[in-house]
């Protein structure tokens, strides 16, 4: 780890050198560790120690970017250098306003000593308990244990400066017979609270009940998603719709939707960058701090993320949610929540007559992004429900279904929850139970 | 860089590594976005390291670092040898990398105009020309050009003998409008989708790409796609043009081959593969017209270099040979548990990712058909062009793209356009009912530079050759 101190010495470093009206330097520093196995051994095996300082130059309206992974004194010159070479040779940008001002950054314990000192005999023994199990039950395991340490500083000529350290920790893992899979996956800040006999045996559940799967018609079904395939399509819904980007675009099912019902009463989304039981992170990549933001209220259509370009287009303030510049994707949520209910999963397949559980989808895509229509399959854990009790396990099947209409037809909501990886930080989700989910098409296995 | 491989490698084998390799690689990226008629973004990132991967106890570890000094590699390359003894913790049997591969080389992309010399006010200028034809057009709503250019410098050097110097470099561009109506949004790119087409190559082939000359056409087409009919529902003739037929290959066809994927490395991430070792030589892929093959020797495509990141050197595979399936993408490893040797597909996305399988130039041979009498041969039907949507199951069976343009075809003429186009299918049902491929005239090599893979994730830069091809019985309009 470089620490608040070192990474604010290379950061003035590039701050005093720069000629640029404002300038801004963003440092990543990384170390990650993954132990990945497939047929029940260990065949991947990896570390890594990255550092990156990326310098944005301006000059009135003019913005250049440049970016290295060489933080020597005569590299990091050369960054600055070519960060206000590239600003003075392209043309304004009126879109561009000013780096934002300092404003105080929360405080999120976001790290942990534990994960940060892992070690690859810790994740080869984890990985070794999945591999045993799946063998005494004559299965074949696959899966990925990851640990990382992270520290985030922003700092601008403004007199921005902000520094965040985080860890994480992921384990997953898919475990195989001759025509069945099981999935399961735990993630969070502290190692610790990694059980991966725990998800070992989640899997192997699985894998053994989903043998000899049977073809269903594909049609409308009641489902039962669990945390894993929630947690897929809200990452979608997200990227779709949640930015402030998308809305001034014309691109997002938000538009001309706010104060209205969205989606059913019973669904309430929102973004808290410091809630620790997602992956918190206090500011994002211009040294903004995080704010609270809702996004649906009891299925009310409230609001989206802003970073200062977008604010500044609405004269509104930037809600903290930039991505590293140059950024033609807009601001993004990083730590998505979707609200939880009162029942359990067990409740969700007493109450199902006839329908469909699913463990997780499969490449997910956009079809129709302002209708939030996504298609994908099924994987590692389909079966049929038949009067409240699972019936045995059907081939995967393909979903072509709008969300916000699933998420106009969910009857019943988990009170436990899962944290997964979104596309930007974390997720965390319940299981849902929903009405009249479309399935377009079935696979052979 | 002699001194660091040499030095990686020596305190590799001191820690008692059967075999080791390093790659040290640079990186230089320089990326230009105009969008709405300015300019929206230019970057330029330079990131460089290596990579020390080995074998200890007949398990492998790989360690990377940033810092290029003699004593960081000998610290890389024992933390490499600590990570492969707790990876022999879980093996069930040694790694065999087959016979050694020893190449003293040197490989450069052929380039004609460095695109790091071209001045970047050339650059905007010619994306600001493209942004403004597209937004000569009224109705549009969002409009986006693009460059981008790579050159990467690496070494390879292995316990083998092995050293290796490669200079790749990528040239790539493209646009896109978008128009935005009531409850609809339909975008049009040029000259394909996933951003912009990429090549091996220098400035010259951004000049010959035609970027202004297509600005106002494919603004108009985004325009035109909000008012018309959507896409029926139904069983009809499919027929591609060679852009969205690139990324069927790459899905349907690519994917499955990849020999790792196949033995389940991938298996918790991407998933497997429904070509299994017992339809080698055997299975029938596609109708005896379809023959694939891999070549990462083609001059100008994406997928092309000189030898892989194992050293083994660029070479032309067949995949699909009159519609049965004979060949699968290899590495050292893989290829020899089949008593082969590798044909050099081993690529990884940086200094600080070990190499996997990829795909290189994937491609579907041309046929004998011009494309006007193809259409003319097509008595009802959908040609769709441009890829929108996609999606596959992980074995890479049941498949549904969307594309960004289709027409009706009726009595053989083209006939009105269709909006949000979308068709599926199972993958060798779909090859099998393949019934006429366009000649050469009408084939192209179409780069895609994200194809990803992997754990932590990996984009590789790949390329596939297709002509337009006609597909019988296929269920179209599924959203």
């Amino acid at each position: 780890m470089l620490g608040p101190e070192k990474m604010k010495q290379i950061a003035q470093r590039v701050l005093a050198y720069s000629i640029a009206d404002q300038t801004e330097v963003v440092l990543f520093s990384d170390e990650t560790y993954l132990t990945r196995f497939a047929n029940s051994r260990i065949h991947q095996n990896v570390g890594e120690r990255n550092v990156q300082v990326r310098v944005r130059a301006i000059f009135g309206k003019k913005v250049g970017v440049a970016s290295s992974n060489d933080v020597s004194e005569s590299a990091l010159d050369r960054v600055t250098e070519r960060a206000v070479e590239i600003a003075l040779l392209q043309p304004e940008n009126p879109d561009f306003h000013s780096l934002p001002p300092p404003k105080p950054i929360p405080e999120v314990d976001a790290f942990v000593p534990a994960t940060a000192e892992c070690t690859p005999e810790q994740r080869a023994k984890a990985v070794a308990a999945i591999c045993q199990l799946s063998k005494e039950n004559g299965l074949v395991a696959s899966g990925a244990f990851t640990t990382t340490t992270s520290e985030i500083a922003v700092c601008n000529s403004l007199g921005v400066f902000a520094y965040a350290p985080s860890t994480a920790a992921d384990l997953t893992t898919v475990i195989m017979s001759n025509d069945s899979s099981g999935y399961a996956g735990a993630t969070s800040l502290d190692v610790r609270e990694i059980n991966a006999e725990q998800v070992g045996r989640e899997a192997v559940d699985k894998a053994l009940r989903s043998r000899n799967p049977q073809s269903i018609a594909p049609g409308e079904y009641t489902v039962i998603l669990e945390e894993y395939a929630v947690a897929e399509m809200l990452s979608y819904l997200s990227y779709l719709g949640f930015s402030a980007l998308a809305v001034q675009e014309g691109r997002s099912f938000m538009v001309n939707k706010f104060g209205q019902p969205l989606v059913g009463e019973n669904i309430s989304i929102w973004d808290d960058g410091l809630d620790k039981t997602g992956l918190p992170m206090p500011f994002d990549f211009e040294g903004v701090p995080k704010q609270r933001v809702d996004f649906i209220v009891n299925g009310i259509a409230k609001g989206v993320v802003y970073d200062s370009y977008t604010a500044y287009r609405e004269g509104k303030e930037s809600t903290g949610h930039a991505l590293p510049a140059p950024n033609p994707y807009g601001p993004l949520p990083g730590n998505l929540f979707l609200k939880a209910g009162t029942d359990s999963k067990e409740r969700m397949l007493a109450s199902v007559e006839r329908g469909l559980w699913v463990t997780r989808f499969h490449y997910v895509n956009p079809v129709h992004p302002l209708k939030a229509i996504l298609t994908g399959m099924t994987r590692d854990g389909t079966f049929w429900i038949e009067r409240g009790e699972i019936k045995g396990a059907v081939k995967n099947l393909r979903f072509t279904q709008s969300v916000l209409e699933a998420l106009s037809h969910v009857r019943m909501t988990s009170a436990e929850t899962k944290l997964r990886g979104g596309f930007y930080g974390g997720i965390r989700v319940p299981a849902l139970c929903i009405e009249r989910f479309t399935f377009t098409g079935v696979t052979k296995f | 860089m002699k001194e660091i491989a040499e030095r990686a490698l020596n305190a590799a084998q001191l820690q008692g590594a059967s075999y080791a390799d390093i790659r040290i690689v640079h990186q230089q990226v320089q990326s230009i976005l105009v969008k709405n008629g300015h300019v929206e973004g230019i970057s330029h990132d330079e990131n460089q390291g290596f990579g020390v991967r080995v074998i200890v106890n007949g398990a492998w570890g790989f360690a990377s670092s940033s810092v290029l000094s003699v004593e960081e590699a000998a610290r890389v390359a024992a933390q490499a040898t600590q990570i492969a003894r707790a990876s022999s913790l879980a093996k069930t049997r040694d790694v065999f990398l087959g016979p050694p591969e020893v190449h003293v080389a040197r490989y450069e992309t052929p380039v004609q105009v460095d695109p790091f010399s071209v001045p970047l006010e050339e650059k905007i200028a010619l994306l600001l020309a493209a942004d403004e034809g597209m937004r000569r057009v009224k109705g549009i709503a969002v409009t986006e050009s693009n460059m981008a250019f790579l050159r990467e410098d690496k070494v390879f050097a292995s316990t083998e003998g092995s050293y290796i110097e490669q200079a790749l470099v990528e040239s790539g561009a493209g646009i896109e409008a978008t128009a935005v109506g009531e409850n609809e949004m339909q975008t049009r790119s040029f000259p394909n989708s996933f951003g912009r087409q990429q090549k091996k190559g220098g400035y010259e082939f951004i000049r010959a790409l035609q970027l202004v000359e297509n600005s106002e056409r494919i603004a108009e087409e985004a325009v035109a796609l909000l008012s018309a009919p959507q896409c029926p529902s139904g069983v009809t003739t499919l027929i591609l043009d060679s852009t969205q037929l690139a990324l069927q290959i790459h899905e349907s066809c690519g994917h499955p081959i990849e020999l790792d994927r196949v033995f389940g490395d991938e298996a918790s991430y991407a998933g497997t593969s429904f070509l299994t070792l017992d339809k080698l030589g055997t299975f029938r892929y596609g109708s005896p017209l379809v023959n694939i093959y891999a070549d990462a020797t083609i001059p100008g495509a994406l997928g092309t270099f000189g030898y892989d990141d194992e050293g083994v050197p660029a070479q032309r595979t067949p995949i699909v040979k009159e519609g049965i399936f004979v060949g699968y993408l290899t590495s050292r490893e893989t290829a020899a548990v089949l008593g082969q040797r590798s044909n050099g597909t081993m690529r990884a996305d940086g200094w600080n990712r070990i190499p996997l399988i990829r795909m290189t130039n994937i491609n579907l041979e041309p046929g004998t058909w011009e494309f006007e009498d193809l259409i003319a041969d097509t008595e009802d039907g959908i040609y769709m062009a441009v890829n929108k949507s996609w999606s596959i199951d992980d074995k890479r069976l049941n498949f549904q793209f969307g594309t960004q343009l289709a027409y009706e075809i009726k009595k053989g003429k083209l006939g009105r356009m269709l909006k949000n186009a979308t068709y599926t299918g199972i993958t060798p049902e779909f090859w099998r009912s393949c019934d006429a491929i366009c000649n050469e005239k009408y084939w192209q090599i179409w780069g895609l530079p994200n194809c990803g893979k992997g754990e932590p994730s990996q984009a590789a830069h790949v390329a596939h050759g297709t002509a337009p091809a006609r597909f019988r019985n296929v269920r179209v309009g599924i959203a």
